[in-house]
């Protein structure tokens, strides 16, 4: 019987070279549901994505995914497993030598010993799912931020992933695409029965469209709730990132000497 | 005093024990290189569009090379040989200098700027743009997709780059020698074709030139597969290639010519 959670987090740690990135998170994503991650640049969100990814292994604990333990897994297990995992890359990593076509086959082709004229159904669906099946045969170069993101989305679920995962999906878009991708990200996740899991600073996008939220400080989770409650939340550090307070638990200032000391003029005032 | 001492045999220490950790990675990443090959041949239309990439688009710069080179061996071969009265001897000399040392170093070292320092350039910002990580991510090993063919690719360009340079700089000089000079042609060809030998002078050549061609391609992926995903990351390690490749080229056509030819 399948557990519940299609991720179970268990206590991890991991240290880069000597610096810890995490410590002791616990986090469990249940099959079907869309959870993100939030927190500030640096608090080990991308970490986290590329543990349950097995691209690198937790220094201590265990990441549990579909019931197998990362850490245990050779590399055909780590591949195996990840062939039914699809990553959207922050600027969606598009392979630039090839067209918008061949990119989406790309997982196809290296997995599959489907017919061309199979694949190209495939890819025309996949696109069409995104909305952009006219731009097939164009290169990345000429797509906008928003529109390669969706092609690499496209590409995410060409094989059909049990899970999803994007690394901030929403940086650097406008307002109407960044919709879009909200909106496919739910949609897509529905539709597919899969599970999905969003790394993203942006609030309001998030709050919109996820079940439930992770939050997380300085390599540990200090919050965590479904949308509304984040929203209530009297967390001061909750309260100060979802409102976009400049001041707060993360102050303005980036932590430093006396700023008298900078300008020389303690000497002055002595 | 001692202190400054200390940091700096430590700073010596330091730099050893990269520079040593550094080789043995750039040998495993080698090794993993060869041991991943079997696609690039199972699949080889990824290999022929390498060979495109590194061998093809190198032509040019290869031929007008190779045919410059050629006239001035022919020009200076020339200006030796006719105060001994042995201008007959001008084929074999230009032949001969192509064949064994000017055709495989040169075009070797043209391909490292030409193919190589591309080739560090684009596997650099593949990682950049985190096209080597979503591959990983697809299940998809770089190494094999990525890699191995880029590698193959300029295995097999190299010694045919190389031919094709001895071969018009053979041209080079027959213009320059021959039709320009007017030394006399029968004697030109005859000469080279009697001197040449196939064992000794081409294999011999062709052999180098896949040396080169090993020590090039693999230089070059490696310092894009291990170059810091930035800007000054790639531009530092495109210009590493460059600069390692081509003394490795010139440190190696040493050796090889000392165990090829010795006492010929």
């Amino acid at each position: 019987m399948a557990s519940e959670n299609l991720i179970e987090i268990r206590d991890v740690n991991f240290t880069y070279d000597v610096r810890p990135v995490l410590k002791g998170i616990n986090m469990n994503i249940p099959r079907g549901k869309v959870v993100a991650i939030m927190g500030l640049s640096g608090c080990g969100k991308t970490t986290l994505l590329r543990l349950i990814g097995a691209q690198i292994l937790p220094t201590s604990g265990q990441v549990v995914v579909d019931g197998q333990v990362t850490s245990a897994l050779d590399r055909e297990g780590v591949f195996a497993l990840r062939r039914r995992m699809g990553m959207l890359f922050q600027f969606g990593a598009l392979f630039t030598d090839m067209t918008v076509f061949d990119n989406v086959a790309f997982p196809l082709r290296e997995h599959t010993r489907l017919p061309e004229s199979l694949i190209r159904d495939l890819v025309m669906m996949k696109l069409h799912a995104v909305g952009l099946h006219a731009v097939w045969n164009m290169r990345p170069a000429e797509l906008s931020g928003g529109m390669a993101r969706r092609v690499a989305l496209a590409r995410c679920l060409a094989l059909d992933p049990m899970l999803i995962m994007y690394d901030e999906p929403f940086t650097g878009l406008d307002p109407i695409s960044m919709s879009v991708i909200g909106n496919l990200v739910r949609r897509l996740n529905d539709a597919l029965g899969a599970t999905s899991i969003i790394v993203t600073h942006d609030v309001q996008e998030s709050l919109r469209i996820v079940d439930y939220i992770y939050f997380m400080a300085d390599g540990v989770v200090i919050a965590q709730g479904t949308p509304e409650e984040i929203r209530h939340s009297d967390t001061p550090f909750v309260h100060q990132f979802v409102h976009g307070e400049i001041d707060g638990p993360m102050a303005f200032h980036y932590p430093a000497a006396p700023y008298g000391a900078d300008l020389e003029v303690e000497a002055a005032h002595a | 005093m001692p202190e400054r001492l200390i940091s700096t045999v430590r700073g010596i220490g330091h730099r050893v024990v990269e520079a040593v950790w550094r080789l043995g990675y750039a040998a495993r990443f080698f090794v993993a290189t060869l041991f991943h090959s079997g696609a690039s041949f199972r699949r080889f239309h990824l290999t022929i569009k390498e060979i495109y990439f590194s061998g093809v688009l190198s032509l040019i710069i290869i031929l007008v090379s190779g045919l410059f080179v050629g006239m001035v061996l022919g020009l200076q071969g020339y200006e030796t040989l006719q105060k001994y009265g042995s201008e007959s001897a001008l084929g074999t000399l230009v032949a001969l200098s192509l064949v064994r040392e000017l055709g495989p170093v040169l075009a070797a070292l043209l391909f490292a700027s030409r193919a190589g320092s591309a080739i560090t350039a684009e596997i650099g910002l593949m990682k950049a743009t985190e096209q080597l990580s979503a591959m990983e991510m697809m299940a998809v090993d770089p190494i094999a997709r990525v890699v191995a063919p880029r590698f193959w690719g300029g295995v097999i360009s190299m010694p045919l780059l190389a031919a094709l340079f001895s071969a018009i700089g053979v041209f080079g000089g027959y213009l320059v020698g021959v039709v320009l000079i007017g030394v006399d042609e029968g004697q030109f060809w005859s000469q080279m074709q009697a001197a040449v030998d196939f064992r000794q002078d081409i294999v011999n050549g062709v052999i180098k030139s896949v040396v080169f061609g090993v020590a090039v391609t693999a230089i070059a992926l490696f310092e894009g597969y291990d170059a810091p995903p930035t800007a000054e990351g790639v531009s530092h390690a495109t210009t590493r290639t460059v600069v390692t490749s081509s003394l490795a080229v010139l440190g190696l056509d040493f050796v090889l010519t000392a165990f090829m030819f010795r006492g010929v």
